[in-house]
């Protein structure tokens, strides 16, 4: 309780700097292209009003369903990859090949593949956040040490058992890690696929209100892009919070030692 | 209860270079005996404890435990390793339970076991602590916790004690004696300390270097109480197993491993 007291605590305080900051620069500037707070706020409001929300959920919907499928895809995939020495020698080279490729640049196949709809953009964040996701799992799969497995084993753990007891939870909080990471890219290639392609989510609406030199609007739509990305955000931290509640335990003992 | 026989163990670890860790050992722990397995790194005393664990295969010879040959983990042989095998995302209530878990005992039933358990090992109150929470004494009192919820009657042991400081040592070794007397179940443990092997075992066995195998067998059938730290036939047994470990050059390797665990 108290931790999410303070958390609120922390990003008030946040606000209030940002807004403050805001105000500062949009009165120093004297600019259209940056627009008080103020103005931004009745934007933001109008807009609520008529269908920046639509745009929120195609966007939320669409970054969402994207981190869960490269997470559901990538994380068993990893994990197998990270205990069985033999499949890693045969997918571990390929894996490392593509990795360091900037999926972005598959987005011209992808609208080719699956139109201008929810289908590319979706494709290309799982894509991003799948290998993120792989290569971590892989990586905090191997990292385990044998003591453990041996441990369980003596006990007459089965594969599953061990996979259960011992894999899955160690690799969670690094899973988690990439996790966070990746929400930042997603967001971004979510904006950069909605400007290319299609005619909504709030990469559109920012693009299109740029367009239309209408700034107030524009900002308003940055707003909620960034209140997009600190709700998933926060979301993933309690998630965490919840299904990781050990690696708080060590840290509070560090604390007080 | 049950006994453990090894004849002419011999496990070789394969690769470019095999190497032979265990060969033609041969070891008779009688039912409900204590014993402690004493020799320098590497002379593959953590190996025959997993081969007894039945957790590495014997390339050659023979390991049987209660008459039955070993070819997997057994219901009631309990293994605790240096590092303890606690896992930490599990609390202490979990960790003493897990054996009985993938044993497939139900929750309610687990649950009496383990707080019993817990109760013996002075841990009541701790259930829900992360191990990470605990101090060292207390995760080695959960490893064992582990060990006697499964209510083992062998329990295998490698340097269990190794990472405490010497006061708690003592009280852990305090712990599993008179968790011994009580239980009379067979024990086998691997230790780097000469006090705690002649504290602990009614026999004390020398290895030799790799490949290893018995090179001595020290009898101690003094001990068994509390007070025999304090005597001098403890001390004398503690000189002769000395004595012992010099013959076979392995305490050359103790001192190195001693200092490279106080830098």
């Amino acid at each position: 309780m108290k931790r999410g007291s303070s958390r609120v605590r922390g990003y008030a305080t946040a606000t209030v700097l940002v807004l403050v900051g805001w105000q500062i620069a949009a009165s120093a500037l004297g600019t259209r292209a940056l627009p008080s707070p103020v103005d931004t706020a009745r934007a933001l409001t109008a807009a609520l009003g008529e269908d920046l929300l639509r745009h929120l959920g195609v966007s939320a919907w669409r970054v969402l369903v994207a981190t869960a499928l490269g997470l559901v895809l990538g994380a068993p995939a990893g994990l197998v990859m990270g205990r069985s020495r033999r499949l890693d020698a045969v997918a571990g080279p390929l894996v490392f090949l593509a990795y360091p490729v900037p999926k972005v640049v598959f987005l011209p196949v992808l609208l080719v593949l699956f139109g201008i709809g929810d289908g590319p953009k979706v494709a290309l964040i799982a894509l991003i956040v799948f290998f993120q996701i792989l290569v971590t799992a892989r990586d905090a799969a191997r990292g385990i040490p044998p003591s453990a497995v041996l441990s369980i084993r003596s006990l007459g753990a089965s594969r599953r058992q061990v996979l259960h007891h011992v894999v899955v939870p160690a690799v969670l909080p690094d899973v988690f890690t990439a996790l966070r990471i990746s929400t930042g890219t997603a967001i971004a290639v979510l904006f950069f696929s909605e400007t290319v392609a299609g005619t909504d989510g709030l990469g559109w609406f920012i693009m299109d209100a740029w367009t239309r030199i209408s700034y107030a609007e524009m900002f308003a739509g940055i707003v909620v892009m960034a209140l997009l990305g600190v709700a998933i955000y926060e979301a993933l931290e309690i998630l965490e919070a919840r299904l990781c509640r050990w690696t708080r335990a060590g840290a509070q003992t560090a604390d007080q030692g | 209860m049950a006994e453990v026989e090894v004849e002419g163990l011999r496990v070789t670890y394969p690769g470019a270079a095999p190497v032979v860790a265990l060969d033609g050992l041969d070891l008779q722990v009688a039912e409900g005996e204590p014993i402690a397995i004493i020799g320098p790194s590497g002379c593959g005393k953590s190996t025959l404890l997993l081969a007894l664990a039945g957790l590495i295969a014997p390339s050659a010879g023979a390991v049987r435990v209660a008459g039955e040959s070993v070819v997997g983990p057994r219901m009631r042989t309990a293994l605790v390793l240096q590092d303890l095998g606690l896992l930490p995302w599990k609390t202490v209530e979990q960790n003493a339970g897990l054996g009985l878990e993938i044993r497939g005992v139900d929750a309610a039933q687990r649950r009496g076991a383990v707080s019993r358990v817990l109760d013996r090992l002075g841990l009541s109150g701790f259930g829900h602590a992360y191990p990470a929470e605990l101090s060292g004494g207390m995760r080695q009192r959960v490893a064992l916790a582990r060990a006697l919820a499964l209510e083992a009657d062998v329990l295998l042991m490698d340097e269990p004690l190794s990472a405490l400081d010497a006061l708690t040592r003592e009280d852990l070794q305090d712990l599993l004696l008179d968790l011994w007397l009580q239980r009379r179940h067979t024990q086998v443990l691997v230790t780097h300390s000469i006090e705690e092997a002649v504290f602990l075992g009614k026999r004390i066995v020398v290895m030799t270097p790799r490949p290893g195998r018995v090179a001595a067998v020290l009898e101690n059938p003094e001990m068994g109480e509390r007070t025999y730290r304090a005597t001098e036939t403890f001390l004398h047994r503690c000189v002769a197993l000395r004595r012992m470990l010099e013959s076979e050059g392995a305490l050359a390797h103790e001192r190195m491993d001693g200092a490279r665990a106080e830098a």
